[in-house]
């Protein structure tokens, strides 16, 4: 694996691999050369980045960048659209999740998504969370432990634990979102991917959420997609900008990584002018 | 920015009171709600004068007598008790033999078919279709299809239930389809995520969101086919029957088919037998639709 290539000389290492990747003491996934396809459509090109253990990265730009559709390469949820294709490697834990015998499956339990609408399943709070230990086999010594703890990192145990049997829909927006969380984990992943997590809360809900996230942190690794560029700027130790390039024959967008360094390097030293021009609201 | 203070100050002053509206602008939608109303009315009275006619003329003869006694050669002595029980046993068996395979085939085409296959969508086209097929050619295709497996006595309850299966399984389809799409893809998407297979997640997610919806679909069917009689003649249904049906394979008749008969018998109590036999048959579809509306109604979804 890339590992190997680690301690060459800067010059010496592969091109794919990018400059500030290599940077990433201990990457748990990298992106390498990914290309995302829509059928013929391109909608994502030429992308390098590494995601640091127990670090959370941002990915940033404008709308139809491609930031949300690689987060859901990176778990294979992109093949539940027709016609969805991804080229070049996904490596987790040194290993292509497009690879061979892959399970796409396993891919999913290992690395979770909470999605940019609270999304709880019309159960009670309990069964919530106890679905996805029960539907991929988890061996659990007693599931109202597992509930517990599920809850408790996802901040959510003190407010209901009095009402664990209740239906989930019943929870507000913000209390939904850390349930989908708590479910997230529940089945212990080693990433978990957040696409617009706040989008549809209110800045209350939205707090809570990142300050969930700087507990998570210390357990998981956090990708998150955000058009929120003060919640990257908050929360994020790294943040990749992604931005639209239009091709000029066919007017085709296609998104490209821009920039990826962190968090304090893009804000407040860009080396790229789309970057800065973004950043400082000049477009987007 | 001005405020908005500014901005009403500075309007121009049209007065609101403009006082009345122009001719064509008052008669145009009054003309047009009593064509509306009228058009309720003449639905609602002629369901009325139904509804009225049959308790006139059935109510006294709607009794204990109705549901105990067996068809007989003398009005006083005549009950449709073997075509209430027929009836009971037609729907039930049809309930068994359609919902099941129904709600299978809409799964199969919603969760798992590739749309955009020439052969589903051929599936997909019949389906419509066959749902707008007389009742009557579905009897042909059982009466032949019962033919076919050397069946000498079509008129048995597997025989009829096969028939109405095939004239409901289409509307089961289609219900089951509708209320399998009303269950927002974030449903199927957060169960995914967490590492369920396709199968779990329509088990475990989808289908049970959709009950609701089904049950309503398959009530709505099931009260169609207790109402239909000519499938039902055509396998020969129309006989005198003096037992109870007690199996797939016993002879039968039901409702419709019972009210059929009496209504072309010259004795004027038969008629009113007919009439009783059609209150019963009116408040059962009424309880059934009233149920679907109830689920309906109750369980749906808000998400």
């Amino acid at each position: 694996m890339a590992s190997a290539h680690d301690d060459a000389p800067m010059h010496l290492r592969p091109m794919h691999t990018g400059q500030v990747t290599d940077h990433i003491a201990r990457p748990i996934m990298r992106v390498e050369n990914v290309d995302v396809y829509y059928g013929d459509f391109r909608a994502v090109t030429e992308v390098n980045l590494a995601f640091g253990l127990n670090e959370i990265t941002a990915l940033i730009g404008p709308s139809g960048c491609g930031k949300s559709t690689l987060l859901r390469s990176l778990n294979r949820m992109n093949d539940l659209i027709d016609g969805a294709r991804v080229d070049g490697e996904i490596l987790f834990h040194g290993e292509n999740i497009y690879g061979k015998g892959v399970d796409p499956i396993e891919v999913r339990r290992r690395i979770g998504m909470v999605f940019q609408k609270p999304n709880p399943f019309p159960k009670s709070i309990y069964d919530n969370i106890a679905y996805g230990p029960r539907v991929t086999g988890m061996k659990v010594d007693s599931m109202d432990d597992l509930v517990e703890e599920s809850l408790t990192r996802a901040a959510l145990w003190d407010e209901v634990k009095d009402k664990l049997k209740q239906s989930a829909i019943g929870l507000s927006g913000g209390q939904q979102q850390r349930l989908c969380i708590a479910r997230a984990i529940s089945v212990r992943p080693d990433v978990i991917l957040m696409d617009e997590p706040c989008a549809s809360l209110d800045p209350i809900a939205t707090m809570r959420i990142e300050d969930l996230m700087q507990e998570l942190r210390k357990q998981y690794t956090i990708v998150i997609v955000t058009h929120n560029m003060q919640q990257a700027a908050r929360v994020a130790d790294r943040t990749a900008f992604f931005t639209a390039q239009v091709s000029e024959g066919t007017g085709a967008r296609t998104g490209v990584l821009v920039e990826y360094g962190t968090t304090t390097q893009i804000f407040e030293d860009p080396k790229d002018q789309r970057t800065e021009d973004y950043i400082s609201g000049r477009f987007g | 920015m001005r405020s908005l203070k500014d901005s009403v100050a500075t309007a121009p002053t049209l007065p609101l009171s403009t006082g009345e509206r122009p001719r064509e602008r008052r008669l145009g939608p009054m003309m047009f709600l009593i064509v509306l109303w009228l058009s309720l009315l003449v639905a609602v009275v002629f369901l009325l004068t139904l509804i009225v006619n049959i308790v006139l003329e059935g109510g006294s003869r709607f009794g204990l007598q109705l549901f105990t006694e067996y068809p007989a050669s003398s009005p006083d002595r005549a009950g449709a008790r073997p075509a209430i029980l027929g009836s009971i046993w037609v729907i039930g068996v049809t309930a068994v033999l359609t919902i099941p395979i129904g709600v299978a085939a809409a799964v199969h085409l919603e969760e798992f078919a590739d749309k955009k296959h020439w052969f589903n969508r051929v599936i997909e086209l019949n389906v419509q279709n066959l749902a707008a097929v007389p009742s009557i050619v579905y009897g042909l295709l059982a009466l032949a299809f019962l033919t076919l497996i050397g069946v000498r006595d079509k008129n048995i309850v597997i025989g009829g239930a096969l028939a109405l299966s095939l004239l409901i399984l289409p509307v089961i389809i289609i219900a089951t389809r509708e209320a399998i799409r009303a269950v927002p893809s974030e449903i199927r998407d957060g169960s995914l995520a967490l590492g369920a297979t396709k199968w779990q997640t329509t088990w475990r997610q989808v289908l049970p969101a959709s009950v609701p919806g089904i049950a309503t679909g398959s009530i709505l069917a099931l009260s169609r086919a207790l109402g239909e009689a000519a499938p039902l003649l055509l396998l020969g249904a129309l006989v005198f029957v003096s037992f109870d049906p007690n199996g797939l394979l016993s002879g039968f008749t039901t409702l419709p088919i019972q009210i059929f008969n009496w209504t072309g018998r010259p004795q004027e109590g038969f008629h009113e037998l007919a009439a009783a036999a059609s209150i019963l048959l009116l408040g059962l579809l009424l309880l059934m639709n009233g149920l679907a509306i109830f689920i309906r109604n109750r369980y749906q979804k808000r998400w």
